[in-house]
């Protein structure tokens, strides 16, 4: 037996996404944001698209080009602090902006990828993001029903992969990254080094290929995912 | 009195908030500010830093060109490992701030309130970029403290009745750190612990938007 062969053309891959999808992206700040992918999307103009990610990156980078380009619709973030181009469409109503608590952002992706419908949790009770969701009670306790996120797409940076779609990731370019990798009907990794079948020990696999589409293989590591000087 | 009363309030406020740190603890600092505590703890001390976005067991932080593109803190900062270090996911990351494991976190603030409610994320019309973190952070760390100048740029007390700006989390804080003074909050208000050097008692309360409580006979200083 052997396993399904996953690499792709970014062109290709990046084609199948429709005007109007929703895309996962991973990262938190430069580590783990799928720059390359992000640039092809931009690069073929998809349009009205929703995001999910972490933060906004900084102003030329990243989604950043998505957001300044007009293809963001609405964007579900944690903080966008470091972009002052997103806190400007934001405010000018360019772009609709759901903040979410960090870890709770992070734990809907993950109930989206277990196949969970929701999840209970009291962060949050009390404030602002609190306003409009359901409340329950459980144990005498009042709980947020926070629900489960899945995308049409997750777009993914690894720093090795396998063509099937096995993956590790290194230092904090973890983040977002396993979870989403594991929370949208297509899942659609770039990948710093493409290693043989069985170059990555079963032991060492931290998102396992049956949850990923496509794999592509970068050709360079542009500027973008450099050290930033600030 | 110490030699205290010469130095920059902002690095003695900090190193005063830097002795809160007790060997063995599991502790996160919040950015800005509280960052600045690492500086003031020796190299030797047994500590582990958590940062969000995906580390428990931060070590110095690194100038750009021996920095590593993928290990930066959760306010950006080029971090490093040290033996024993860990990285994980988001998920990982928060499960450890909300299941109880972080003993204490230090975070900023806009506002703080009596009763120990925070307010550090949000002024409406004028700066709302998300709370990040700090929502999870100020709701389930195990001991909740803060760092800030007693007062805004414009010498408004952040200390108050009740806070006017959107809370990121209701009755958690209890004690803050400022330039002036180390504050419990406690279930009667706001209790003064200790005093900057060269500060009184009486310009702690001038710059205070709610009663202190004194304590009995002498106040320690930092």
């Amino acid at each position: 037996m052997s396993l399904p062969d996953k690499t792709i053309a970014m062109e290709e891959a990046i084609a199948a996404i429709p005007d109007g999808a929703t895309v996962m992206v991973g990262g938190f700040g430069v580590p783990g944001t799928p720059f390359t992918l992000i640039r092809e999307l931009v690069r073929q103009g998809k349009r009205n698209l929703t995001l999910i990610k972490n933060d906004a990156n900084e102003a030329g980078m990243g989604i950043d080009h998505l957001i300044m380009a007009g293809q963001v619709r609405k964007l579900i973030v944690t903080h966008l602090g470091l972009n002052g181009n997103a806190i400007a469409a934001m405010n000018e109503g360019r772009i609709e902006v759901e903040f979410c608590a960090q870890g709770i952002l992070a734990e809907r992706i993950r109930a989206g990828g277990a196949g969970l419908q929701a999840i209970l949790t009291d962060i949050g009770l009390d404030t602002e993001l609190a306003a409009g969701k359901q409340v329950v009670e459980m144990d005498g306790k009042r709980l947020l029903v926070e629900p489960a996120i899945r995308a049409d797409v997750a777009l993914i940076h690894a720093d090795c992969a396998d063509p099937s779609g096995n993956l590790t990731y290194l230092a904090t370019a973890r983040n977002f990254n396993p979870p989403m990798a594991m929370a949208a009907a297509r899942v659609l990794v770039e990948a710093e080094r493409l290693v043989p079948l069985g170059d990555i020990s079963p032991d060492a696999v931290e998102t396992p290929g049956v949850f990923v589409d496509h794999v592509c293989p970068l050709i360079q590591i542009s500027e973008e995912y450099g050290v930033v000087r600030r | 009195m110490s030699d205290g009363n010469f130095q920059d309030p902002r690095i003695r406020m900090v190193a005063r908030a830097a002795r809160e740190i007790a060997p063995g603890m599991v502790v996160n600092l919040g950015i800005g500010l509280p960052t600045k505590v690492i500086d003031h703890l020796s190299g030797d001390f047994p500590v582990c830093l958590h940062t969000e976005n995906g580390m428990a067991g931060i070590g110095p932080t690194l100038p750009y060109e021996k920095a590593d593109r993928n290990l930066i803190d959760a306010g950006g900062a080029y971090v490093s490992p040290i033996p024993g270090s860990s990285y994980f996911d988001s998920t990982v990351s928060f499960a450890l701030v909300r299941s109880g494991r972080l003993d204490l976190t230090m975070l900023g603030a806009f506002e703080v309130a009596e009763n120990g409610d925070l307010a550090n994320w949000k002024i409406p019309g004028k700066f709302s970029p998300g709370a990040g973190g700090a929502i999870e952070l100020a709701q389930k760390a195990r001991r909740v403290v803060v760092l800030t100048t007693h007062t805004d740029r414009k010498g408004n007390p952040k200390l108050l009745r009740h806070c006017t700006l959107p809370l990121t989390a209701k009755g958690h804080v209890a004690r803050i750190f400022t330039d002036l003074a180390v504050v419990d909050v406690t279930p009667r208000g706001f209790q003064l612990v200790e005093l900057a050097g060269g500060i009184t008692a009486r310009e702690v309360q001038e710059a205070t938007g709610a009663t202190l409580l004194l304590p009995t006979g002498n106040i320690p200083t930092f």
